[in-house]
């Protein structure tokens, strides 16, 4: 047939051009950083060298292998445990203060893991607020897992939970299933596709962990990550380093690619309801009495450890006041370095709004493509569009910093941290806007194709407006993900483009009451920053489901 | 004019169409007949462009449409969930064909508002379609289908998902819509009533195969062959020998058309062909009844057959009864 197969050349043409550009990126600032960094440790004079994978076996790879995959597969089998009832809370009934209490919970996880640690530091370390000490425990890193991705699974697994049709369930109940019959034989299986999106995200962000892990493991508890870190810049082990970065590689690319194609092969169309169609007001004493049994445990939660970075900004030298935050305006000494705060926090907002663009242009055309060419080209480009994000930052970091010399010098240029940022970030964007593009009807496009309209305007004038939100959300999650970058950017930042995470980290480094409140100062406000884009994103979020 | 010639597409090992021709002339309004699962739709997304064919060819005005894409076509499709953008407005959404032509936001509008008022829904240009009934999204998706002129009409069972009352009034307001225009129209559906009612001619089809081509009077006439007849709900068929003006059947002798010729033929028995009657030749015993409003369906079992019968007074279930039937309803079968 010839319409059959002109039209499929031209679809694969249009599919070519668009996977073009995020290829490119993900080519020039993913894989040719990240291959330079492994290159140079495994064929050190071009030749092959096994020594370090021989040095690897033999110093201790295997036990940090395996208290890395353990600890990650407790912090994401404990976070569901605690955040699904509040995902159940927040789907079904309506509250006062609902949507305020929902972007706070979101902004745990968008807080820089540097401040993220500091404060359960502040809470459970040496002289703490709750007078126990578990830094240097499991118990530690578990807790600040849970309270950093708590949000994932309350805005994945709620955000498709405040959708599903309740009559399913009704049809359930009338059928003769109990609560809890109904809700494995029916709620669970419905919930699965977000429940695989939930668990394999926080699986991955736990399993590359770095600043909780570097804060509150102590000498002891180390993750692949936290040994690159250490391998790279303690002891100046380039080989052991980069045979690390290949293992912990390798094994987020099976994540990934079991997750692709589990979404791949779970995609059904569900007859989703609109929110405001599900959620309503507890009627009865026990729903009130489960409203607040699951919001208050949650608050202190997630409310504890950011106030107790708020009460340590404002415990001054001299007493209560805002001292520290005065002491922000001038630059401070740390080691041979000035760190001017301000400038801090210029550089800060204007990467996150350049990484946010770039993160937004790369990344919808790269969602394009997923949502459009399903099968194995499209499972593939979706794992290769995530690896970002399970990569070491570090190894990002420091792959900038080797590879981008040629054909034009970057490294001296401001564009390499945002451009670090984006690439960290435009997962977010492609995660947020690839359901809502595959949610888009086939019908429609078709009604539009019969009314005249070719394959670039369809898109244009039916997926762009109704992936706008979507978007709009992915740029949200965009910026708050650049404003709290940490692992890269302590790499490749210059004193004059330094962002804040890393003044807080130089400041908290520092010896002296000023420096440490100054970086309580600093975490405030970065605090307050994300939460505002998270709001943002809380406004603009789409009105049916992403995956965030 | 449409013609379709030998059209064939199989879904792996189904075959949805199965060298299917058929022709619509300009226009005529052509209603494709037939069960679920039946071809019906494949042939309309076939002929829109949208379903590459495996076999055979789709021509207008004797060109091959083959290298067309469906957006050069210059159809137009009402889907049968309607497929309203829920991202604009009423207006905009019959606009949209208009605005993919390039015309001009005054003339558009014009146009557009003319296609609503032609569909009774004048000034509801700024609703959100999220807010339209079942009805209103039924004419919005045809107003929309409308407004950009196409030269074939292709309607996939556009009153499929709405209400009895509802599908009833919208068939003869659709008919004389589309007599009014002159437009050529290829309109799907699975009701014979409504295939009867707005059709110049009737396409059955089952398992994506043609079984008969007509009118409808003709198809309703003279099914051809017991397929056709069953779909259409008619299910006295018999085994019959014909002697003179007579017929042995399996439920007793049977009146035919005056001309037929003796010997061995199946014979079609209208439901309505069969009146009570104390002296008639067919014996059985009631075996259910169903109220219909304007009588009842009633099943008889006589000798080795069961008969369906529409008789105004309903006997009981398991009373003997005495039918006689009437020649001008039974027919023939190939």
């Amino acid at each position: 047939m010839g319409l059959g197969r002109a039209s499929v050349t031209r679809r694969r043409l249009g599919t070519a051009l668009l996977a073009a550009v995020p290829l490119a990126f993900l080519l020039a600032f993913f894989v040719w950083p990240v291959g330079s960094i492994v290159a140079t440790g495994l064929f050190p004079d071009g030749r092959f060298d096994p020594d370090p994978f021989r040095r690897a076996l033999g110093g201790g790879l295997p036990g940090i292998a395996w208290f890395t995959l353990w600890q990650a597969a407790a912090s994401t089998g404990l976070t569901l445990l605690v955040a699904l009832p509040g995902a159940y809370v927040f789907a079904r009934f309506d509250f006062p203060g609902k949507r305020l209490l929902r972007t706070l919970a979101t902004v745990p996880f968008v807080l820089p893991t540097v401040v993220v640690g500091t404060a359960f530091l502040a809470l459970i370390g040496p002289g703490g607020l709750l007078g126990f000490r578990l830094d240097g425990t499991i118990w530690a890193i578990l807790a600040a897992h849970v309270f950093f991705n708590y949000a994932v699974v309350l805005r994945t697994v709620g955000g498709l939970w405040s959708h599903l049709d309740p009559r399913l369930e009704e049809a359930a109940r009338m059928l003769g299933a109990g609560r809890w019959r109904t809700f494995t034989t029916v709620t669970l299986p419905l919930l699965r596709p977000a429940l695989a999106a939930a668990s394999s995200l926080v699986f991955l962000f736990t399993f590359t962990s770095f600043g909780v892990i570097l804060i509150l493991g102590g000498a002891g508890l180390r993750t692949i990550e936290v040994e690159i870190y250490r391998r790279t810049t303690a002891l100046f082990d380039l080989p052991l380093a980069a045979v690390l970065a290949l293992v912990q590689m390798v094994a987020v690319t099976g994540v990934l690619l079991a997750y692709a194609r589990y979404q791949e092969r779970r995609s059904v169309e569900q007859s989703l309801r609109p929110a405001a169609e599900v959620a309503r007001r507890p009627r009865t004493a026990r729903e009130w009495g489960l409203v607040m049994g699951t919001l208050l445990p949650t608050g202190l939660l997630l409310l504890g450890p950011p106030a107790v970075l708020v009460a340590r900004s404002l415990q001054g030298e001299g007493g209560w006041g805002l001292e520290f935050y005065r002491a922000l305006g001038e630059p401070g000494r740390t080691g041979a370095r000035l760190v001017d705060p301000l400038q801090a926090v210029g550089n800060s907002t204007g990467f996150a709004t350049v990484a946010t663009l770039v993160a937004l242009a790369v990344g919808l055309m790269a969602a394009s493509v997923i949502a459009y060419r399903r099968g194995r080209a499209g499972r593939w480009f979706d794992a290769l569009l995530m690896l970002p994000l399970g990569t070491s930052a570090v190894t990002i970091g420091f792959g900038f910093l080797v590879a981008l010399d040629a054909p034009i010098d970057l490294r001296a240029s401001w564009v390499l941290v945002p451009l670090a940022h984006a690439l960290v970030a435009m997962p977010f964007v492609v995660r947020t806007v690839v359901p809502v593009m595959r949610s888009v009807r086939t019908r429609l496009r078709e009604a539009a194709a019969m009314l005249g309209a070719p394959p670039g305007r369809v898109w244009r004038e039916i997926d762009l407006p109704l992936v706008a939100r979507a978007a709009a959300a992915g740029a949200g999650f965009a910026f708050a993900v650049s404003l709290g970058e940490f692992g890269a950017t302590a790499f490749i930042a210059r004193p004059d483009t330094i962002t804040v995470p890393v003044a807080i980290f130089r400041f908290l480094g520092q010896p002296g009451g000023l420096n440490f409140g100054r970086a309580m100062a600093m975490s405030v406000i970065l605090m307050v920053v994300t939460a505002a884009a998270v709001a943002l994103i809380d406004r603009y979020r789409p009105a049916t489901l992403g995956e965030f | 004019m449409l013609e379709v010639q030998e059209a064939t597409v199989r879904f792996g090992g189904l075959t949805a169409l199965d060298h299917l021709t058929l022709s619509v002339a300009d226009g005529e309004v052509v209603a494709v007949l037939g069960p679920s699962a039946s071809g019906k739709t494949t042939l309309l997304r076939a002929v829109a462009g949208l379903q590459p064919l495996d076999e055979g060819r789709v021509l207008w005005d004797g060109t091959d449409l083959a290298a067309v894409p469906p957006h050069r076509r210059g159809f137009g499709l009402v889907f049968q969930d309607f497929a309203l953008f829920p991202h604009l407005d009423v207006g905009r959404n019959v606009e949209f064909g208009l605005r993919m032509q390039g015309m001009s936001a005054p003339q558009r509008q014009r146009r557009a508002a003319e296609a609503l008022a032609r569909v009774e829904l004048a000034g509801i240009e700024r609703r959100r379609v999220a807010t339209l009934s079942g009805g209103q999204a039924q004419r919005v998706a045809l107003a929309r289908a409308l407004a950009p002129e196409p030269r074939l009409l292709l309607l996939d069972e556009p009153l499929g998902s709405l209400d009895r009352t509802l599908r009833e009034r919208l068939t003869g307001e659709l008919r004389g819509l589309l007599a009014g225009l002159g437009v050529t129209a290829l309109y799907v559906t699975h009701d014979q009533q409504e295939a009867f009612g707005l059709a110049d001619r009737v396409v059955v089809i089952d398992r994506g195969r043609a079984l008969q081509i007509g009118t409808p009077e003709e198809v309703w006439g003279a099914p051809a062959g017991e397929q056709v007849a069953r779909f259409l709900g008619l299910h006295n068929v018999l085994d019959a020998v014909v002697e003179g003006e007579w017929a042995r059947t399996a439920a007793g002798p049977v009146p035919v058309p005056p001309g037929t010729p003796p010997g061995p033929v199946r014979l079609l028995v209208r439901p309505s062909a069969l009146r009570l009657d104390p002296h008639g030749e067919i014996e059985g015993v009631v075996r259910s009844r169903v109220f219909r409003g304007d009588g009842y369906s009633v099943e008889i079992e006589t000798g080795d057959a069961v008969l369906e019968a529409i008789l105004p007074r309903a006997p009981g279930v398991g009373e003997q009864v005495r039918l006689r039937a009437y020649p001008e309803g039974v027919s023939l079968l190939d």
